[in-house]
């Protein structure tokens, strides 16, 4: 077992040299991706699936005495930190090197002169990790397969960007590397290690271009991840140095019996949650890094990396609970969720709506696991599981569309599903994913509804209800868009590579099926999870008769389409125009204008920037949540001072 | 298990008639109030029977598709209400299933269905935090989601969360597509977009539409009426009393107010949402 | 139970002054009631049994006209109010008016006027309606032998008028420039000193041909012949 999670830790970080040294997009380079893709993904399923059917998973335990990995682990924090103040010099923002010499400097002092706390077991997989292995190593190896074919596409349309693409599939790599470290470590040393990794691997990646908008985009995530990193450094240094406290493992700080003083670094680690997880006000970055090519956004921005900031929320909810921390965190997750749906209205750009749609749901599982009830947690784990294959999917498609068609813009998907009909079904899918009953989020943002009935926050019930209501606006209406059947257009050539189908088709199914298995979901994953986190048996969290409820309309969903094709309802329909006032011209596209002339007729969505724009609301909600945060760090940690 | 079969087989044979019922009265008020003899009472029923007997014609294949299914999940939805299901799912369901009928209009590509489909999900953002509100203001009342449990009240709902139904009977008016809201598409004649939503659809397709609606209606009093149910028997008589008084409230400001732009709509029901249901909603929390 | 009880209107003004309109319009009111019957005025025609058309057709307007009537879902009907719709009425002899309703549609009941009088048109109206019954019974009829007798199949705008053999349906359309050529015609035709009476063989011929389309119309006016003078 330790075996298989050192391999899976280690074998990233060896093909990713291997990548780093085939230059050019070969059948080889795929094939060395595919082969080690598969072997990480069936060695990650075969942990996953040892802990989970397992029954008790306080064995899982490993490394207490480590001399080795943590040489290693120091000699990589020293090199991160040259990376980064050499690229600093390099590109001339030199700020980025002040957060990086304080977040690495005393870590390093701490573990060089002896006074980290050693002894503890390093590596722990627990349930919770073990469901975090599946995503990574189901999800992000997709990703990484279907990345192998895109890069070629990228670099065949996006001539004026050199082609490193070994080096950014090395990185992709790297970080699923640093993934699964930092899931397996209980050492929080170890973690911020992994931690930092990931956030130098993003800065790269945004960085890939070398436009003048990547690099100062990579630069900003750089700052606001490695100011996160400060956060994190402060609370493991706390955590090891403070007399009182003395402990150098997560699960000592999240089974503490002395709530009241691993409250500060608990607060630490969920400010530098905060920062990874893009909530109000750093959610700067995560609009930046669309300009990376798609499989990074898939990847780190949506399906993997930012999940690591809600982790370790979630891993740390039960402290929470009932704390002021815990509540500010939950009204932070409810207000992002809110403004980042009203912000995700007024944008027509695809990947910027998932970018902000990414933001306004882990502003929702912020909010689940600040709460710190179990059915927070349970709404928490369930709406990573859903959010990481929807929107990994729909940021795979959104980039397919993008190769086929020249544009990401939502209005240049109109009728869409005449002009490429798989794409389009796929993505339909993938939105209805994202919103609909009785998808996996709904259910998800269900039970985070009664959650946080319970848990007594006004502001957070109405932060939720209101958000619901705009969530529904921006994707319905771009489900509105593809669906538009235009007459007498025709389907374009839909140039999607297989390799990027061997990813999206596990992903689509893999989100019909959640569907229908999600109370076994429930009950084998999420629960164990609860009651490892609790110490307690909890009870079923959703109740049997609305998840008979929720099967029949599952069935509903998929038998409506089915049935009304075999029953061949509306076939003898007649077909007419659609109505333009009577002088449509007979294509539905165009129409007789006064003057007697063919004029064309176009609509398009709606967006309401007047109110909702970015222009209007983006300051106003960074200045808000800045004082939000800041207040959440001024009592708790000055307090403790 | 047998009186939730019953229930809900009831609720699938006389929710039209009622329904269709409703509008009739909707419609003679309506006509009354202006001062004419207006059309009978049995109207809408004439009308669909009309309907299901002219020829359908459609825009495309899939509307019809659409159409249906957003007929069937009301349909779901209202007997999921009433054979005493959850109230958060009947409202998930509900707005699952106007997000199909929004496609359906989508799916034609005019002008008038399009406009039409964004602003009934305009209007679906408006009233979407009201419906989560009444669910939730009926689980602080009461302690449950599930209506089997909240028709059995000590108490009516309405004497411990009245700011939520102020505001449900204020989104009523766009749920009902009454003025001064219904902007996506309106019971009467043709207004600033035709149909709107529904431009493009006919004969069969515009049948379902109006029956969907119908189940619509009979849920919506049924939300209404349970404001008023106790456990005791007598309070049958109350809901009935108040779900009539309701309606007729609507068609009185159907007849009074002009249609008002959607920014309008948006802030107006959005504030009255916060004021009534939001302080409620911190007066209960604060009590319990 | 009749589908005459659930008549819905579409009014469409071709060209009129709008004094037919008013009184179109005023029969919805209190003081006529119309909704009394049912009618309710749609402005759609997919929705709509009854075309309401006022005014004289010109050539901006044929092809609307066509259009809406095209969209109109069977059974349905047509009424012409007011003179002008009837057959052009006191501008008949414009060179930019083509007629009366009947010469792009086939026309049901023509209810004279100027403007049309609410009570004429309201009995108009009824009239109508007792003939979209009898339409009804004959298209199921029609159905039920398995096929319908008129092809909606080609309807845009565009078209010639050499896809459809007017003679035997009676929607074709007509383009813009085979309607100007007809109103170059006509206005060559004001010309000559005795205007022969010219019988618009096509529109009449149309007008009478479909199967399920139609009992006599009723009116005391006579809408058929072209030019009156």
């Amino acid at each position: 077992m330790l075996n298989a999670v050192n391999f899976l830790i280690l074998f990233p970080f060896l093909m990713a040299v291997i990548i780093g040294f085939l230059k050019k997009a070969s059948p080889l380079r795929s094939a060395v991706i595919i082969i080690g893709g598969f072997s990480i993904m069936v060695t990650a399923i075969y942990v996953a699936v040892n802990v989970l059917t397992s029954g008790d998973t306080s064995r899982f335990v490993y490394l207490e005495h480590t001399h080795v990995p943590d040489m290693l682990v120091i000699a990589g924090e020293i090199f991160l930190m040259g990376l980064v103040c050499f690229l600093s010099i390099k590109y001339k923002k030199y700020y980025a090197i002040i957060f990086s010499l304080v977040g690495t400097i005393p870590v390093l002092w701490m573990d060089l002169t002896g006074k980290a706390v050693e002894g503890n077991t390093h590596i722990r997989i627990d349930t919770f990790a073990a469901v975090m292995y599946l995503i990574v190593g189901i999800v992000g190896i997709l990703i990484c397969i279907y990345a192998s074919g895109y890069m070629k596409d990228y670099h065949h349309h996006h001539t004026d960007v050199q082609d490193r693409s070994n080096y950014f599939l090395a990185l992709m790599f790297v970080f699923l590397g640093a993934m699964f470290g930092l899931i397996s470590s209980d050492n929080l040393g170890w973690i911020y290690f992994f931690w930092e990794i990931t956030s130098v691997c993003s800065f790269l990646m945004i960085g890939y271009t070398r436009t003048q908008e990547a690099v100062d985009n990579s630069f900003r995530a750089l700052w606001m991840n490695l100011l996160g990193g400060c956060g994190f450094a402060a609370g493991l240094l706390y955590c090891n140095l403070n007399p009182e406290l003395q402990i150098s493992n997560l699960s000592q700080v999240t089974h503490t019996s002395a709530p009241a003083i691993v409250i500060v670094p608990v607060t630490l680690f969920a400010f530098a949650a905060l920062t990874k997880s893009a909530q109000f006000p750093f959610s700067r970055w995560l609009l930046g890094a669309m300009v990376a090519p798609t499989p990074s956004s898939a990847l780190l921005h949506s399906a993997t990396m930012v999940k690591i900031g809600v982790y370790m929320l979630i891993r740390v909810a039960p402290v929470m609970a009932g704390t002021l921390t815990g509540i500010m965190i939950t009204v932070i997750g409810g207000f992002t969720f809110f403004a980042a749906s009203l912000l995700a209205i007024t944008v027509s750009d695809g990947k910027k709506v998932l970018a902000y749609s990414t933001i306004s749901n882990l502003g929702l599982i912020t909010a689940c696991a600040g709460t710190g009830t179990t059915e927070g947690v349970w709404a928490a784990v369930m709406l990573v599981l859903f959010h990481a294959v929807s929107k990994s999917l729909l940021f795979q498609t959104v980039g397919d569309i993008e190769n086929c068609m020249h544009s990401r813009d939502i209005e240049d998907m109109h009728g869409l599903i005449i002009k490429l009909p798989r794409l389009a079904f796929i993505m339909i899918i993938g939105i209805c994913g994202m919103f609909m009953a009785p998808f996996g989020m709904l259910v998800s943002k269900w039970a985070a509804l009664k959650s946080f009935v319970d848990s007594g926050s006004v502001w957070l019930v109405l932060f939720l209800v209101f958000g619901s209501g705009s969530t529904l606006f921006y994707w319905a209406k771009w489900l509105g868009k593809i669906c538009t059947v235009i007459h007498q257009s025709f389907e374009l050539e839909d140039t999607t590579p297989r390799s990027e189908m061997v990813s999206i088709f596990p992903l689509t199914s893999l989100i019909v099926i959640m569907c229908f298995a999600f109370p076994w979901m429930s009950g084998h994953m999420i629960q164990p999870i609860l009651d490892e986190a609790y110490h307690t048996s909890i009870p079923d969290v959703i109740g049997g008769s609305d998840i008979i409820i929720m099967m029949i309309m599952v069935a509903m969903v998929f038998m409506i389409p089915i049935g009304a094709r075999f029953l061949s309802i509306g076939k003898n329909s007649k077909m007419t125009m659609s109505y333009v006032a009577g002088v449509n011209a007979g294509d539905d596209r165009h129409y007789i204008d006064s003057f007697g002339k063919e004029r064309a007729l176009y609509m398009s969505n709606w967006y309401m920037t007047d109110y909702f724009g970015e222009k209007k609301l983006l300051k106003p909600c960074i200045y808000i949540a800045t004082v939000l945060v800041a207040v959440m760090l001024i009592i708790v940690v000055g307090g403790a001072f | 298990m047998s009186m939730i079969i019953l229930k809900a087989v009831l609720y699938i044979i006389l929710a039209p008639l009622i329904g269709g019922l409703l509008s009739g009265v909707d419609r003679v008020i309506s006509a009354r109030m202006q001062g004419r003899q207006g059309p009978p009472v049995f109207q809408p029923f004439y009308d669909v029977y009309k309907l299901l007997n002219k020829q359908t014609t459609v825009v495309n294949s899939i509307q019809v598709l659409f159409v249906t299914g957003y007929l069937i999940m009301t349909i779901f939805t209202g007997t999921l209400f009433f054979a005493g299901g959850d109230m958060l799912l009947v409202f998930f369901a509900l707005s699952m299933a106007e997000v199909v009928m929004v496609m359906a209009a989508f799916s034609t590509n005019g002008p008038y269905s399009i406009m039409g489909a964004q602003r009934e999900l305009l209007q679906m953002m408006c009233y979407e935090p009201m419906t989560l509100l009444v669910a939730i203001g009926f689980y602080y009342a009461n302690g449950s989601f599930m209506v089997n449990d909240l028709i059995q009240a000590r108490v009516p709902a309405i004497v411990q969360i009245p700011g939520f139904f102020i505001g449900f009977v204020f989104i009523l008016i766009i749920k009902l597509r009454k003025s001064p809201f219904d902007l996506s598409t309106s019971h009467h004649m043709h207004q600033e977009m035709v149909k709107g939503l529904t431009t493009d659809l006919s004969g069969n397709n515009l049948a379902f539409v109006e029956i969907a609606e119908w189940y619509d209606t009979v849920l919506m009093m049924g939300i209404v009426g349970m404001f008023f149910l106790t456990a005791n028997p007598i309070s049958r008589v109350w809901a009935l009393i108040a779900c009539a008084v309701v309606f007729f409230l609507e068609t009185l400001i159907d007849n009074l107010f002009p249609r008002v732009k959607y920014i309008t709509m948006l802030k107006v029901t959005w504030s009255v949402i916060l004021v009534f249901a939001g302080t409620n909603l911190l007066i209960l929390n604060v009590l319990k | 139970m009749k589908i005459s009880k659930s008549p819905w209107v579409l009014h469409y003004d071709a060209s009129s002054c709008n004094g037919c309109d008013i009184e179109v319009l005023a029969t919805m009111t209190p003081l006529y009631d119309v909704e009394r019957f049912g009618i309710i005025n749609t402005g759609n025609p997919k929705h709509a049994d009854v075309l309401l058309l006022t005014g004289g057709i010109n050539a901006q307007t044929a092809p609307v006209v066509r259009q809406l009537y095209n969209m109109m879902p069977d059974p349905k009907v047509v009424v012409a109010c007011g003179i002008c719709a009837c057959d052009g009425g006191i501008f008949k002899e414009c060179y930019n008016i083509l007629g009366g309703a009947d010469k792009v549609v086939p026309v049901d009941v023509y209810v004279p006027g100027c403007a049309v009088r609410p009570e004429a048109l309201i009995e108009g109206v009824v009239k109508a309606v007792g003939i979209l019954e009898e339409k009804r019974k004959k298209l199921k009829e029609s159905m039920k032998q398995g096929y319908c007798t008129v092809d909606y199949s080609k309807m845009a705008v565009h078209m010639t008028a050499d896809d459809y053999d007017p003679s035997t349906q009676y929607d074709a359309v007509l383009t813009e420039e085979a309607l100007r050529e007809q109103a170059e015609e006509k206005i060559k035709a004001t010309a000559k000193p005795a205007p022969k009476p010219v019988a618009p063989a096509a529109p009449a011929a149309n007008a009478a041909k479909p199967v399920n389309a139609q009992a006599a119309p009723v009116a005391t006016n006579n809408a058929e012949k072209g030019d009156n003078k």
